[in-house]
């Protein structure tokens, strides 16, 4: 099978190159990260992040032929051949195809992704119906793999001001959630020509998100949430 | 060379549930702590947990932690520390009201309580009938408990040295361990974490088998650093296949199926788990079922052109209850076996799973070793938690959902015991000459080694020795065989050649730092397997078929000095309660 693959390594390269490589493949190799572990096996110059290779851990997320996904989970009978290979786009390339996240993970961490209830907590569990929990269903879920973000225009122009879809899903898993009291003090911080505003709705993150979540409907909730609190 | 060198009060190594949660607690008792992880937290291999974290909350039906601490010892099969194991089951609801306060968005009740599923080897009133008692988020409970202690951790501003590897520990002439020596994966720079503190909670070491559930960063790195820093590995016989990994691709389909009600079938579709198990059936202990469906298929019962797995069937359970229950499975079934389970069966076989052994610790999290006069010693500056540690709570075969609850509960008590050994103990010792020599060594090895074998061709011998020398079902020849075998895979280790020599991210050299730390896992593993000559939980032997609690109700101690083996006795006393004495182990 055939593979043209971003290849950069500041030590050695003033720019960033495409790589070919044409190889056999067992019928154990099912998804396009078995590939590439066997491409890593003859050439072990490619670098590339991986760890669960079952889409739950977020590492190896790439842009495949044009659109975003994670490697594990991406089955090799559907990619076109020459299979085209790039790091996530509109973040820094450490090299080959790792990027550095710091900028998403920045945007994670500004939406205080953690549950403020400043109540002492009970001796028990603190209750919450099933029906209420189930408002955190598509939202909890999130692997960080940051490929909805890295889709977005929105973010590429203004990765430091935009929150960004990842970021914005997970305020919202908060926001939702019956025990967390920060709501109003969460739509403070968000009211923001940037921070939120800037989604315009192309909705690549639902297109491109490998566990199927869909971060534009809980951006417009954000929203509806902001609207009904001016009323 | 000039190495620069940051001290902490304590370092963790691993950012995995159980490191996570001791950071947590170290961070907001306003210690100096440095969080070293090898992936970006989220990424740890927590994450991949499924069905549910046990705790007797009794949401729905009774329970009470007595029964959890039975069902724990004869689940161990009486190779467990009773007084490790009623610890950590009598803290096990604190642990995870705990975690429910810190944001973990649990399944509920109809009463807004934490729902709670039946589990392998779970059980009401000391082996009667199964007990919910694992406690879920959907088939996402480790996904959801370890970003919720992340997300805690930010919250509690926990400083992270994410995509460093640590490489060896430092020990000084006394033997206390003060630090740890780390290279940053961005850069390739090496620097010494000098620390009052380590703890290890760098997690399992499922890639020495071919056929694994684990992730690929699961090579044991503590694990490496112990047995090179010359202290032993216990029980290293004892690894956990797990029932239910898909066919082919050796992902884990969770016993949760089984706890929602789903159940395995031979090729005649018969439910044979009652053969074997006729109380608990399809929710028997791991290793009961594994070793069922392994006889099945030895016995022509087996499924598919080669009669070589087996199905797991959950239709039955419908729609709404996979979609609600086992969103996940259902997700890796059609991914990784082009199976719908609404509609079909999932091809199943045993898969490597979970190491029982590991660091020899106590339950406060400290590293034990053999002390001059041959007693268990305290490893000053040392702990260990989490899957790395064997305190030993799992003892030859753990249950589900205990591995979860380790993490809580020793993460914190090593946390804890930290906080407590630091205030006696206020200043740091000073670092020994060349503290940094051995790994320096390493990695200058594969710098300078100009040919050899790739570390992709040294690794895949090594899983190819364990897998088929030291499986489900072990045989004495084989083991002695593989004894041979895995020698000469871990001297082919030590002349691996890696041709990228760069700095930046070099991924090749980390795979290659890994080897060193598999090798040793595979080496303590298949010679404490040889050396044991009984059958006990995992360890299952063709030609000693019997448990031996005469001779072999005891831990094993193995040395990487000589392959030296020692053995230590199993503590028979819990803390408080009654022991549960060594009796037939029938589900």
């Amino acid at each position: 099978m055939r593979f043209s693959i971003y290849r950069y390594n500041p030590e050695t390269d003033t720019r960033p190159r495409m790589q070919d490589y044409d190889i056999a493949l067992e019928p154990t190799d099912r998804m396009l990260l078995d590939a590439l572990i066997r491409i890593k096996a003859s050439d072990d110059t490619l670098s590339l992040r991986r760890s669960c290779r079952e889409g739950v851990c977020g590492s190896d997320a790439m842009n495949i032929n044009g659109k975003n996904g994670l490697a594990c989970i991406t089955k090799l009978v559907e990619l076109k051949e020459p299979v085209v290979i790039r790091p996530l786009p509109g973040l820094p390339v450490i090299r080959d195809l790792i990027v550095d996240m710091s900028q998403f993970f920045k945007q994670y961490h500004s939406v205080k992704p953690y549950l403020i209830n400043d109540d002492p907590p009970p001796d028990k569990e603190r209750l919450q119906s099933p029906a209420d929990r189930e408002e955190l269903n598509g939202l909890y879920e999130c692997i960080l793999c940051a490929c909805c973000s890295t889709s977005c225009p929105s973010f590429w122009w203004n990765p430091d001001k935009f929150v960004g879809p990842a970021g914005l899903l997970q305020a919202y898993r908060f926001i939702a959630d019956t025990r967390d009291q920060a709501t109003s003090e969460r739509l403070d911080d968000l009211e923001d020509p940037y921070r939120l505003f800037r989604c315009h709705s192309i909705m690549n993150c639902v297109d491109v998100c490998p566990k199927g979540l869909n971060p534009t409907r809980a951006i417009g909730k954000i929203k509806e949430l902001m609207v009904k609190r001016m009323v | 060379m000039a190495i620069a060198k940051r001290q902490f009060d304590a370092v963790v190594v691993g950012a995995g549930g159980s490191g996570l949660r001791a950071a947590l607690h170290l961070a907001e008792a306003n210690l100096k702590v440095a969080v070293l992880s090898k992936v970006f937290p989220t990424r740890s291999h927590t994450v991949a947990a499924q069905g549910g974290v046990a705790a007797a909350l009794g949401n729905s039906e009774e329970d009470n932690w007595h029964w959890h601490m039975y069902d724990t010892v004869k689940g161990s099969d009486y190779l467990g520390d009773q007084d490790a194991i009623e610890f950590m089951c009598r803290k096990a609801n604190e642990a995870v009201y705990e975690l429910e306060h810190f944001g973990m968005p649990f399944d509920r009740t109809p009463d807004g309580k934490i729902y709670q599923r039946p589990f392998g080897g779970h059980m009401q009133d000391y082996g009667k009938k199964p007990v919910p008692r694992a406690c879920a988020a959907a088939d996402r409970t480790g996904h959801a408990m370890l970003h919720t202690l992340y997300q805690r951790n930010v919250r509690a501003r926990t400083q992270f040295f994410v995509e460093w590897m640590a490489l060896d520990l430092i020990r000084d002439q006394s033997g206390d361990v003060l630090g740890v020596v780390a290279m940053e994966m961005e850069t390739g720079e090496v620097m010494i974490f000098q620390a009052r503190a380590t703890l290890l909670a760098t997690g399992g070491a499922g890639r020495i088998f071919a056929s694994s559930t684990n992730a690929f960063i699961n090579t044991g790195d503590g694990l490496g650093m112990v047995a090179r820093a010359g202290l032993p590995l216990q029980d290293m016989e004892f690894f956990q296949f797990h029932p239910t990994g898909v066919y082919g691709a050796g992902i884990l389909i969770t016993e949760g199926v089984r706890g929602e009600g789903g159940y395995l079938l031979n090729k005649n579709g018969e439910r044979f788990m009652e053969r074997y198990a006729p109380n608990a059936k399809d929710l028997a202990s791991r290793d009961v079922v594994s070793r069922s469906m392994v006889t099945e298929i030895k016995e022509g019962r087996g499924v598919g052109k080669d009669a070589d797995h087996v199905l797991l069937k959950l239709d039955h359970l419908g729609a709404e209850v996979i979609n609600r229950r086992l969103p996940g499975i259902r997700e890796i079934s059609i991914k990784f076996a082009n199976v719908d389970p609404i509609k079909e069966p999932i091809p199943v076989v045993p898969t490597a799973h979970y190491m029982m052994g590991g660091i020899p610790a106590n339950y406060h999290g400290q590293v034990v070793a053999l002390g001059g006069n041959g007693f268990v010693a305290v490893v000053r500056g040392l702990y260990a938690a989490g899957e790395c540690a064997c305190v030993s709570v799992h003892g030859a075969n753990r249950l589900g959902c205990n591995s979860l609850l380790d993490l809580l509960v020793f993460g914190r008590a090593a946390a804890q015991q930290i906080i407590d050994d630091l205030k006696r103990d206020p200043y740091p010792k000073p670092l020994p000459a060349g503290a940094a020599d051995r790994p320096l060594a390493r990695l200058a090895r594969l710098e300078t080694q100009k040919d050899g074998e790739s570390v992709a061709e040294v690794a895949a011998a090594m899983r190819r020795v364990m897998q088929a020398y030291c499986g489900v079902f072990r045989f004495g020849d084989l083991l002695k065989q593989g004894v041979a075998k895995i020698k000469e895979v871990a001297e082919r280790s030590g002349h691996t050649m890696i041709s990228d020599k760069s700095k930046v991210f070099n991924t090749a050299r980390v795979e290659a730092l890994e080897l060193d730390n598999l090798i040793e896992v595979a080496m303590a593993t298949m010679i404490s397997a040889e050396a044991r000559t009984e059958s006990r939980g995992a360890h299952a032997r063709d030609d000693y078929p019997n448990r031996d609690d005469e001779n072999w109700l005891k831990h094993t101690l193995y040395f990487k000095n000589g392959y030296r083996l020692h053995y230590k006795p199993v503590t028979l006393r819990p803390l408080t309660v009654e022991p549960f004495q060594p009796k037939a182990r029938v589900y």
